[in-house]
């Protein structure tokens, strides 16, 4: 479904991403993990070719986003559903009408989009806020709007970047529930996170990220086993060269899994 | 359609949403239209009279001395028949060119009743058929004995059409420099609307709205802004050229023995070019500020 090749991603001198090759299957739930500024938010933009790698390839659903030309990108990010930590919902919109707008401006037909929205709405448990507006709600309802409205179009792909930052467990954990419930409807899902507890609770794929590489890509919990084995409290914390190194040793599976 | 019918529905909200930006912008690009007007007005106005004096370029006037005969100037006519590239050559008595002199002047030609003599002198028109031979031709005629002086309007002709040319390279380098003003005017009042709809932009990309779908509104809230300032000033350049010709119209036709453009000539020769300035400048505008700050 994703797939990059070899990719590498620099900012003028700073290194982005380099030589990151993974692969993420159709009806994936993975967690992507990391500190902040090893890359994760990189990783995203390529696959919605908001950037342009400057080597290796990025596939998604066999479309080469690489070459894609910028006319071709449109049609790529209706495949994609987004959803970010300060949800980004249109304040002088009411609940359905910050869902439809996803819908009225790819041309869905007016019947279509009476339609879907009322069904998405119910899913994500907000149908009686329709005509709320955003600041009405707590921050877990917009984030239910925000998802509906990534999922309206009916993705086939839907990345959350760090959907649960701005929520208290509780309500993450509801957020995470509704995540896995698209996930069960086979849609692939990418999700950025530093919720330990949460990718721990979940159980599902972990592909961490540091320092532009992938340093661990397994199923499971948050932080490394034998980082914290060896003394580490955090994996993300300073630690010395030569023990990033052992650790990437461990995990790192070259040429990624295909 | 529904797009078309959104785009036009943003564009005017948007327009709205930013009007002290627009009236002032609608404002400044008014202004450096009128600016470019006024040597459109010069340009035509000279232009048309290049051409009405072109209309008698043809023609070769000797004015006689008032003790030239009849009988010399039948010869002069003769002479002149035989040269090469006259087709034709005629005597006008000075009553004829008073009678003509008089209806040119119109509503003035009372004026001229006053007049105990008539002041103009006999003349012989030369018509020139072939105009590369008219130089040659005015010199043959200087050459008579008997002629007084001899109007001939090749040099008028050729500095009116050197003003013109002047005047239309000077309106190229004003509309050049009115267009890039007036794209830099109308590109920071989009940057506004743009900052105001940056939000839902970024969320229109994320879901996949095509650029063209994007631009859209933005292109048309330049392009209103841009159709506007040349309607005023077209508006403002009609009603006050109006008044200028009924002011002097009839003064620069006695003086200058040539009519001012019309109103409505002058309006439908350049409307289109003002209308095609505005939705250029508008265009040009709005793309500008949306590559800048919106990168679609
Ligand atoms: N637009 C940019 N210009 C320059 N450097 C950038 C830019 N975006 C990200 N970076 C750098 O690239 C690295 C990875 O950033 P990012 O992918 O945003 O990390 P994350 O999302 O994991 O926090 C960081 O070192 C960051 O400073
Ligand atoms: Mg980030």
């Amino acid at each position: 479904m994703i797939v990059f090749d070899n990719v590498t991603k620099r900012y003028k001198s700073n290194v982005a991403l380099e030589n990151v090759s993974i692969k993420i299957n159709k009806g994936d739930f993975v967690f992507l993990v990391g500190p902040s500024g090893a890359g994760k938010s990189t990783f995203i933009k390529l696959i919605l070719k908001e950037i342009q790698a400057d080597k290796g390839t990025v596939t998604v659903r066999d479309i080469n986003v690489t070459k894609l030309r910028p006319r071709g990108v449109p049609k790529l990010r209706r495949n994609i559903g987004i959803v970010f930590q300060d949800f980004r919902l249109l304040p002088k919109k009411t609940v359905y009408e910050n869902v439809a707008f996803a819908m009225e401006i790819i041309h869905q037909p007016r019947k279509l989009i009476k339609k879907n929205v009322p069904q998405v709405l119910t899913m994500m448990g907000i149908a009686d806020k329709a005509d709320k507006y955003p600041d009405e709600l707590s921050a877990g309802e917009q984030q239910r709007v925000a998802i509906a409205r990534a999922i309206v179009n009916k993705p086939r792909i839907l990345i959350a970047d760090e959907p649960t930052g701005n929520l208290d467990p509780n309500t993450a954990w509801e957020i995470m529930q509704l995540l896995n419930e698209i996930n069960q409807r086979g849609t692939t899902i990418v999700m950025v996170t530093h919720a330990k507890d949460i990718v721990d609770k979940m159980g599902k794929r972990v592909i961490a990220i540091e320092n532009g590489h992938i340093v661990r890509d397994e199923f499971g919990m948050y932080g490394y086993q034998e980082a914290l084995a060896a003394g580490n409290e955090s994996m993300f914390g300073t630690r010395p060269v030569n023990k990033v190194h052992t650790v990437r040793r461990i995990f790192r599976r070259g040429g990624g899994r295909k | 359609m529904r797009v078309l019918f959104y785009t036009l529905k943003q564009s005017f909200i948007q327009f709205g949403r930013n009007l002290n930006m627009s009236i002032i912008s609608i404002f400044a690009i008014t202004c450096m239209m009128l600016i470019l007007s006024l040597f459109f007005i010069m340009a035509l106005n000279i232009n048309v009279a290049a051409e009405t004096v072109k209309g008698e370029y043809d023609s070769i006037e000797l004015f006689l001395l008032d003790d030239t005969t009849k009988k010399e100037a039948k010869a002069m006519i003769d002479d002149m028949k035989q040269q090469d590239g006259v087709s034709d050559a005629y005597y006008k008595s000075k009553k004829q060119a008073l009678a003509e002199f008089k209806e040119r002047w119109g509503d003035n030609g009372y004026l001229l009743d006053s007049l105990k003599d008539n002041p103009l002198p006999n003349s012989v028109v030369i018509m020139i058929g072939d105009l590369e031979k008219a130089d040659a031709l005015a010199k043959h005629a200087e050459s008579y004995e008997g002629v007084e002086d001899i109007k001939y309007y090749k040099s008028t002709v050729d500095k009116l059409l050197k003003a013109t040319h002047f005047m239309q390279i000077a309106a190229m380098i004003i509309m050049v420099f009115l267009i890039i003003v007036s794209i830099i005017v109308v590109s920071n009042t989009i940057k506004l609307t743009v900052f105001n709809r940056a939000d839902e932009i970024s969320i229109m990309k994320y879901v996949g709205a095509t650029n063209w779908f994007i631009r859209g509104p933005f292109l048309v809230e330049g392009i209103i802004i841009g159709v506007l300032s040349a309607a005023i000033a077209l508006l403002i350049t009609g009603v006050v050229y109006q008044k200028i010709v009924e002011l002097i119209g009839d003064q620069v036709y006695s003086m200058l023995s040539m009519p001012m453009v019309e109103t409505e000539y002058l309006l439908s020769t350049y409307g289109w070019i003002f209308g095609a300035l505005g939705v250029a400048i508008g265009c040009l505008g709005s793309l500008v500020s949306l590559r800048r700050f919106l990168d679609v």
